[in-house]
Parts: structure tokens; C-alpha cells; sequence
């Protein structure tokens, strides 16, 4: 099969904090040249201390808005087709096959989970899924999921716990299998169980779709469960070395002092 | 639960606004602008009316002239600036001089080409045939052109004609209650509804009928500069049951329209009466409208009110609590885009004991639109045991939008509940990147959220209009309404 790519080149990102001022005095520097090359199937962790702009970097791959790429590039070369997503809207980008489940993801009254996710399934597929099989699929993931059935219609992410709403991303991860997964902190907050639950639903994500995966973390326990191919430290804004899985042990013991003085 | 719609089908059915189609207009061009107690004599002639009519108008006429404009919102801000009494056509008889509702027709295929065209492209005799409704009352311009009603609800006794039919045929029932929910001197709008009033429905159902399926009227307006002013006077027996809906549109015109209704709906004892509305005028016209219901002992009173047309519309639908037990609800929905004021809320007034009521209301600004809620609780002295309920949001799309809440309460009871919660929020960037990083679309996904919000109002129509409303909203926020 052909390889997908998702590259990150020389990326640097601004945050911008007053949407209204053009004003660039206003916009502040997060990352400051991140280099990165996922292939898919391949898992990459990116580990780094609070503040370092992990989640910027996720963040301004998905095209959240209130971050401005001042140079560098995001390219995503699927089925043989490359093209810069730095210009594209996030919907666009998730058409594309990037798909970002956030540190904390938002809640929206009013729109039911299973509501969101076929409308969501329609718009990555170009086309509504089967009505009979559909029920049944979203069920079945979400009893993998150990999610109650219940959730289906409640508003999406309202009043769900911390943990709920991490199970309900791995549930549109499943669903709607992208190219590209970026984890961000997805095993932050989860007790132990909750932790091997939701790692087998990436597990079974990535088998089925054999998308490439970014894995922001804080722990290595995570990584018991997906095993990364790569490891980068992240500090200050960039990517200051990179490894295999044994430099993630490391990192546990010696922690990020030495790399942020 | 799943929704009925998937959102592909709402987008699927998208258009421009599909109502901006015009007919040829023979009766409109000929019409003259302008108010007259001449006008009011015409009006009253052409009609061949009775002379207690024609004296009714002439007070109507009188009041109108004495009465100053109301007081409050887009009546002293600048909103209704270029509203001119004097710059509407007060009667336009669709067919003709002389031919009224009294003439109308339960034949489509009676009526000219170009006005059956037009409610064939609202699909209304399609609903009809498709048995959605129990009986349609059509009024185009000046005049109802087209009435039925289904054959067993006829049988039963269950009067819907034109207003100028039930004067004629029901006089004593008719003389009873009209102008006895909403009299003459209620405001200066009313005076003028009643000084020239033209159309509407007069809708009587008999006691303990229950007619499951809606009445459907439909109020169109053709010709530029038109003032419409239906007056509709609804009355439920004891134990009846009955769920009136009306829709409206407009092509859009540069100039502007006035369209100024009276509805006064009378519900009897353990009677139970829905008014529903889906307003969607063009964005030239100025929808002024004054609906009452005096509910009375152990009766119910339901009125469902989505204002998403028109340039502004002041409505807030009252009830009026005269028996004991007596309960009213409005739900409201007003969705306000560019240039537009939907002035919208809800009235209480309880003069009974152990009355209940509840307000909800729901208004969604955008693109430079402006909402108000305004509503009256009024609680009288003897009217204990009562309690009321008022709970209003308001969603702004964007920064440019503007709501406002302007509550009153008069409460002249101790042994009384009340409760008043209202909120405004704002779609936030976090919600719409969340649902567009799964491949939903700007618009879509605002979409999404606007019809989440309104959703609990939405659901209380019969599901063929909360399609109409749901593709309204999508239409609405695609920025090609007006
Ligand atoms: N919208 C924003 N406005 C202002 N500062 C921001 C914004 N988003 C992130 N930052 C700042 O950017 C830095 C990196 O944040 P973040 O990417 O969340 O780090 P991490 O995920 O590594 O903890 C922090 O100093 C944070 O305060
Ligand atoms: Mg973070």
C-alpha cells in the first residue's frame, strides 16, 4: 500500500490573544521551528513539560483558530495526493483525515453525541452511513467503549466526566477513522481501568485504520499499552531530541529539567 | 433521541429564499395608498356588509385617529423611522371589487392560474390531500380565496370559514364574541385592524369535539405596499380541543408592507386551544399583530410563536386567565438576522384563582439582527394559588448582534409563585472548531448549535413544520434570507 504522510516543517506558531486587533503586539511565539514526520501506521509520543507548547502544536495542525503559522508548513500527502493544510479551514483539514481529540473537549448543549457523530460520519464520508447498520455500529463501539448506551442522546460532552468525555472522543476516533489521530493528553485523568479501556479503543482504531498517530502524554503508562515508535521531548517550543521507546523510560527517571534550564 | 432530520437532508432541500416569487398584479397596481374614513366606507361596501359592521369600523376609525402610537421598543427607537401609515393599500380584493372571503372558493382549480400556483409551490394543497391538516383557510392579499374543511369535522359542527362568511352566516355567534378578547381602544394598531379589517378565519368548534389534526391558514402577500389585516376570532366550546396553525410569506420587495392582524381566541371551559405560528415575512415587511385568548375555568391555552421573517415584528401573544385552574404556555421562538427586530415575548395576565402559566422563550441575533423578549406578568388581587414561570435565552452568533429583556412583573397577590430565569450566550469559537475538526462546515456546524438551542420549542410542532422551521433556520444562517 501507499504510505501517508502527515510532515511538519520548520513550523512556527503565534497565539493570537485579541481576535478583534490585527495588532501585533498582541501575538505571542509558541513554537519556534517544530520538525516532525509521521507515517502512517507509525505511533509517535511527544512528551515535554506543562507549557511547552504541545498543545499549540496539536492544536495548530487541527487549524484551531487564535493560532497563526508566521512561517514553516504542515503537509499531508494522502493517497499519493500532497497538499498544505496551512490555508485549509479545521473542517477541511478533517475531510483531509486529520482528526484532533482535545485535552478537554468543548461541550455543546443541544446537539445529542449520536446526532454529532453521523453528522460528523456524513461529512468525512460524503455520504450518510447505512441507517440500519449505523445504530448497531455506534452500540457496538460504544459498549467496547464501556459507554451506557444512554450517552448516544445525551448532549455531547455536557456534563460528561472527565473521563466520559475522553471515551466519547476515542468513540469518533473509532468511527470515524482518519489518517492522521492526534492524542492529545487522552490518558490524563483516567484511573487505571478507564486507561487499558480507552487504549484499547486506539488500539483497535489504529488496526482498523492504520492511521498515523501523535500521542501527547505526560506518562510512560500509556505507552505500555501503545507502544511508540518514536519518542520526542518537547520543550520551549521545539522538539529538543528524539528516540525510540527507551528514551521515554529515561524521561521518568530524569524528568525535563535538563532540557528547559 | 435521533433526530428526525439528518442535517444533510435539511441541507439537501437548500435554497434561496423560496418564497420571493411574484404574481402578475392586477388588483395590487390599481389599488390607492393611504387611510380615510372614505377608505373604511369602501372597505365596508365592497364588502356588502351589514350596518352594525360599518358603524364598528367607524369607532375603529375614530380610535385610530385619537390613539398615539404605542410607547415602548421599535415604536420610539429609531426602528420603525420609515413606517408611514399613509403608504400602504389598505384593501386589495385579490379578485376583484366586491368578491370577498364570503365568495371563496373549496376548489383549487376555481382560483386564476397565478394565485393557485403560488400555494401549490408552498405545497399547500398537497398537505391537504396528504390529509396533514383537517382544514385550510388561504388568504391572499386582502382576501380568503380558497376554504375547507375535512367532510366528519363539518359534520360534527366544526365551523372554519373567512372572517366576512362567519359574520354573515353566524351572526349571533359571531356578535358575541368579536372585539370582546381584543376591543377596539386596546391599542392603535387594533383600532386600525378593526376599522379596516379584511379576511382571517372565524373558526368555531362545538363542545367535547376534539379535531386531532391541525387547521391550516395561510396568509400571502403579493403586491408591494400591501397592508394585510386579517382578523381571526377562534372559539372553542366547553371540553374541545383544537390546534390552529398559521404560516405567512411574502415576496421581497423594496418597499415596504404592513401587516397587522387581530386574533382573539375565546377557550371555554376544559377546553384546550394551540395557536401556532411560522412567520416568515420578507424583510420589507412590518408585522404588527395583537393575539389574545381569555381562558376560562379549567381551559388551556397553548401558543407556539417562531417570528423569522420580517423587517420588525412586535407580537407577544397574551393570555388572559379568567377561570379558576385556568393554564396558559407560550413558547417562543425569534430568529433576527440582518436589518431585522424581532420584538417578540409573551403576556399573563391571571384574574383567577389557582391559574398557572409559563413562558419560554428563545431568540437567536445574527449578522447585525436585534431580539427583545418582552413580556408582562400580571397576578391580580384574588387570583391566589397562581403561579408563573418565565424563562427566556438568547443566543448571539456573532458581535454585531444585539438582545435586550425587558420583563415586568405586577404582582398583586401574596399566595403566588413566580419564577424568572433568563440567560444570553454566545456561540464560541471552542464549540464551532470542535465540530468543525470533525469535518462539519462553518455554517453547518452554526447551524447545528442554533437548532440545538431552539430544539426544545421546535419539537412541540407537528413534524412537517418543525422541517419547514428546520430548514427556515438553515436558510437563516446561510445569510440568504432578505
Ligand atoms: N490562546 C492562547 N492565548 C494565550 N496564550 C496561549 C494560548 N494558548 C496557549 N498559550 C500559551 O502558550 C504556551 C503553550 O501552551 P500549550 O500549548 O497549551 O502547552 P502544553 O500543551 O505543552 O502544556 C503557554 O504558555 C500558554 O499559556
Ligand atoms: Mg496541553
Amino acid at each position: 500500500m501507499k504510505y501517508d504522510k502527515l510532515e511538519v516543517v520548520d513550523l512556527c506558531v503565534c497565539v493570537v490573544n485579541n481576535k478583534h486587533a490585527n495588532d501585533q503586539a498582541q501575538e505571542k511565539e509558541i513554537l519556534k521551528g517544530v520538525n516532525l514526520e509521521i507515517n502512517s501506521d507509525e505511533v509517535h509520543a511527544i512528551m515535554g513539560p506543562n507549557g511547552s507548547g504541545k498543545s499549540t502544536l496539536a492544536a495548530s495542525i487541527a487549524g484551531a483558530p487564535g493560532y497563526k503559522v508566521t512561517s514553516g508548513d504542515i503537509i499531508l500527502t494522502v493517497d499519493g495526493k500532497t497538499q498544505s493544510l496551512v490555508d485549509l479551514t479545521a473542517d477541511e483539514r478533517a475531510r483531509a483525515g486529520i482528526f484532533l481529540a482535545q485535552q478537554s473537549p468543548t461541550a455543546v448543549d443541544g446537539i445529542t453525541l449520536s446526532n454529532f457523530l453521523r453528522t460528523a460520519k456524513t461529512a468525512i464520508d460524503g455520504v450518510a452511513p447505512n441507517i440500519r447498520t449505523w445504530i448497531k455500529e455506534l452500540y457496538d463501539t460504544m459498549e467496547l467503549l464501556k459507554m451506557d448506551k444512554s450517552f448516544a442522546s445525551r448532549p455531547l460532552n455536557v456534563g460528561f466526566s472527565g473521563g466520559e468525555k475522553k471515551r466519547a472522543e476515542i468513540l469518533q476516533l473509532e468511527i470515524l477513522r482518519p489518517k492522521f489521530a492526534i492524542l492529545d493528553e487522552t490518558d490524563s485523568g483516567l484511573d487505571v481501568d478507564a486507561l487499558k479501556t480507552v487504549c484499547d479503543g486506539i488500539n483497535r482504531a489504529k488496526t482498523d485504520a492504520k492511521f498515523g498517530a501523535l500521542l501527547i502524554t505526560h506518562y510512560t503508562h500509556i505507552l505500555d499499552y501503545i507502544k511508540p515508535d518514536f519518542v520526542h521531548v518537547f520543550a520551549n517550543g521545539e522538539i529538543v531530541q528524539s528516540g525510540d521507546s527507551t528514551l521515554a523510560k529515561k524521561l521518568e527517571t530524569s524528568g525535563y529539567e535538563q532540557y528547559t534550564k | 433521541m435521533e433526530s428526525a432530520l439528518t442535517d444533510k437532508q435539511i441541507i439537501s432541500t437548500l435554497d434561496e429564499y423560496k418564497y420571493d416569487w411574484k404574481d402578475e398584479d392586477v388588483a395590487g397596481r390599481s389599488a390607492k395608498r393611504g387611510i380615510s374614513e372614505e377608505v373604511v366606507r369602501n372597505i365596508s361596501a365592497s364588502k356588502k356588509e351589514p350596518k352594525w359592521m360599518l358603524e364598528l369600523r367607524l369607532n375603529g376609525y375614530e380610535l385610530f385617529c385619537k390613539a398615539k402610537d404605542p410607547d415602548f421598543g421599535p415604536f420610539v427607537d429609531k426602528t420603525l423611522e420609515d413606517f408611514d401609515y399613509n403608504n400602504f393599500k389598505y384593501y386589495v380584493p385579490p379578485l376583484g371589487e366586491g368578491i370577498s372571503g364570503s365568495d371563496s372558493t373549496s376548489n383549487w382549480e376555481d382560483l386564476p392560474e397565478s394565485i393557485r400556483s403560488t400555494y401549490e409551490r408552498l405545497g399547500i394543497p398537497d398537505a391537504e390531500k396528504k390529509r396533514l391538516v383537517a382544514g385550510v383557510a388561504a388568504q391572499y392579499e386582502s382576501e380568503v380565496v380558497y376554504k375547507s374543511i375535512r367532510e366528519d369535522l363539518a359534520k360534527l359542527g366544526v365551523i372554519f370559514v373567512d372572517t366576512e362568511t362567519g359574520m354573515r352566516d353566524y351572526e349571533d355567534l359571531f356578535r358575541e364574541h368579536f372585539g370582546s378578547v381584543v376591543p377596539g381602544d386596546d391599542n392603535k394598531l387594533a383600532s386600525l385592524n378593526l376599522a379596516v379589517w379584511s379576511g382571517g378565519s372565524f373558526v368555531y368548534i362545538p363542545k367535547g369535539v376534539r379535531v386531532e389534526i391541525p387547521l391550516q391558514a395561510y396568509f400571502r402577500m403579493n403586491t408591494q405596499n400591501l397592508g394585510q389585516f386579517e382578523r381571526t376570532l377562534i372559539i372553542a366550546d366547553e371540553g374541545s380541543d383544537v390546534h390552529y396553525i398559521e404560516g405567512c410569506t411574502a415576496p421581497i420587495y423594496l418597499e415596504n408592507s404592513l401587516h397587522s392582524g387581530v386574533v382573539e381566541i375565546v377557550v371555554k371551559k376544559n377546553a384546550k386551544v394551540r395557536y401556532s405560528t411560522i412567520q416568515n415575512w420578507s424583510t420589507n415587511v412590518f408585522n404588527l399583530v395583537t393575539q389574545r385568548a381569555l381562558v376560562h375555568e379549567g381551559a388551556q391555552m397553548e401558543w407556539v410563536d417562531a417570528n423569522i421573517g420580517s423587517k420588525v415584528t412586535c407580537k407577544y401573544p397574551t393570555s388572559v386567565l379568567v377561570g379558576a385552574g385556568a393554564r396558559a404556555e407560550t413558547l417562543s421562538i425569534a430568529l433576527a438576522g440582518n436589518s431585522q427586530m424581532q420584538d417578540t415575548g409573551a403576556k399573563m395576565i391571571h384574574l383567577a384563582k389557582n391559574t398557572h402559566s409559563s413562558i419560554v422563550s428563545k431568540s437567536v441575533s445574527k449578522n447585525g439582527g436585534r431580539t427583545s423578549y418582552r413580556g408582562l406578568i400580571k397576578i391580580s388581587k384574588g387570583a391566589a394559588g397562581s403561579s408563573s414561570n418565565v424563562v427566556c435565552d438568547a443566543l448571539l452568533v456573532d458581535n454585531d448582534s444585539r438582545t435586550d429583556t425587558y420583563p415586568r412583573n405586577v404582582v398583586e397577590e401574596e399566595d403566588v409563585l413566580q419564577g424568572h430565569e433568563a440567560t444570553v450566550s454566545k456561540i464560541n469559537d471552542d464549540q464551532l472548531f470542535y465540530l468543525m475538526s470533525r469535518g462539519i462546515s462553518e455554517q453547518e456546524a452554526m447551524a447545528m448549535i442554533v437548532r440545538g438551542f431552539i430544539e426544545p420549542i421546535a419539537k412541540e410542532l407537528p413534524m412537517e413544520y418543525a422541517l419547514e422551521l428546520n430548514r427556515l433556520i438553515m436558510l437563516q444562517m446561510e445569510g440568504s434570507v432578505g
